[in-house]
């Protein structure tokens, strides 16, 4: 008895903390996230605008920067964590990343081909 | 979900050695309960906003195959302001960040905080709002509207749908700054301001994505 009483407070707690601690965020990550994100919108814009690299790397450039500013937003302003009690967020998460990553990768490529394969004698 | 969850692992225990350990938490049961209510609620928001996903990526798939079919028409160097487009983005990330301060009012009980916040985040993305408007009635105006080429079919679905979605935040905000300002900040409240919470947040992300792959790439 004494012992599921123990599990039942510590789950009770572990919970708990979880809604007082990790999932609101701090004024302090807030800001930081927010600074994160101007910097990452304000870099791309200026290698665009004024043309600092040739088109390749500056295409390559700003979807990786993209890329930060997403794990940025995810982190700082969603909260999206490791930590168990996300466990299911995260899954759902990557779930539809991996389902995003189909549809578009699966649309350029059959529509590339189609392209390619129909359009090219005229 | 703790308690429920337990009883069902632990149901070989004896009825009279669980009840004791029941009691010596009963105190914390409604807030447990709302908790619960409040991760389910905020979970099932989350696989709402994960579909959405979905959708805004088949029609930036779209994007992506069209884009080049201009019909003879402009391009989106010829078509796009950067600076414009800049000034949009700072709107929508501010209001991200205000919104953020907002949830910090809410988790503190502080429902000036919350209602400055959130009138904050309300102008900010009405402005967004405004400006893309102003933006689609020039191209409207001058002839580049949807019909006029593939691209500019897609780039205003594209374009549009985040709009639209905005949009109804918009909405909704203004309906949980009435709640908020009648009922105040309680476990209901809070749990649709996350929601909401989620959704703006998501549609910042959204944002970022049209503002590299329409304007960034189109620039390039």
């Amino acid at each position: 008895m004494t012992n599921n009483h123990d599990t039942l407070v510590e789950c009770h707690s572990r919970v708990g903390g979880n809604h007082h601690d990790s999932n609101h965020g701090s004024l302090k990550s807030y800001i930081v996230g927010f600074i994160l994100s101007i910097l990452l919108t304000i870099v791309p814009y200026v290698l665009v605008v004024n043309h600092i690299l040739a088109s390749e790397p500056t295409f390559i450039a700003i979807v990786v920067l993209a890329v930060l500013q997403l794990l940025v937003q995810l982190i700082f302003f969603l909260h999206l964590s490791t930590a168990p009690a996300h466990r299911t967020t995260l899954l759902s998460f990557v779930f539809t990343v991996v389902v995003l990553f189909i549809l578009v990768a699966g649309t350029l490529w059959i529509m590339y081909n189609m392209n390619v394969n129909m359009m090219d004698h005229s | 979900m703790s308690t429920q969850v337990l009883d069902n692992i632990n149901g070989v225990i004896p009825a009279s050695a669980v009840i004791p350990a029941q009691a010596g938490i009963h105190d914390h049961g409604h807030h447990d309960h709302e908790a619960e209510v409040t991760d389910k609620v905020v979970f099932g928001f989350w696989i709402y906003i994960m579909s959405d996903c979905i959708l805004f990526a088949s029609i930036f798939g779209a994007f992506a195959v069209l884009h080049n079919n201009t019909f003879g028409g402009p391009g989106p160097k010829e078509l796009f302001s950067m600076p414009y487009v800049l000034v949009e983005t700072f709107l929508l990330l501010t209001s991200s960040f205000t919104y953020g301060l907002a949830m910090l009012g809410a988790h503190k009980n502080a429902k000036t905080q919350v209602l400055f916040w959130l009138a904050i985040t309300f102008l900010l993305g009405l402005s967004f709002i405004c400006m893309e408007v102003n933006e689609f009635h020039k191209l409207i105006l001058e002839g580049n509207g949807p019909q006029r080429s593939a691209f500019l079919s897609s780039f205003f679905t594209l374009v549009g749908t985040h709009g639209l979605h905005v949009t109804c935040g918009l909405i909704w905000m203004v309906l949980l700054m009435f709640q908020v300002g009648k009922h105040g900040i309680g476990a209901i409240t809070t749990r649709k301001l996350t929601c909401l919470s989620l959704f703006w947040h998501f549609l910042d992300i959204v944002w970022i994505f049209v503002f590299t792959v329409v304007y960034l790439m189109g620039a390039v």
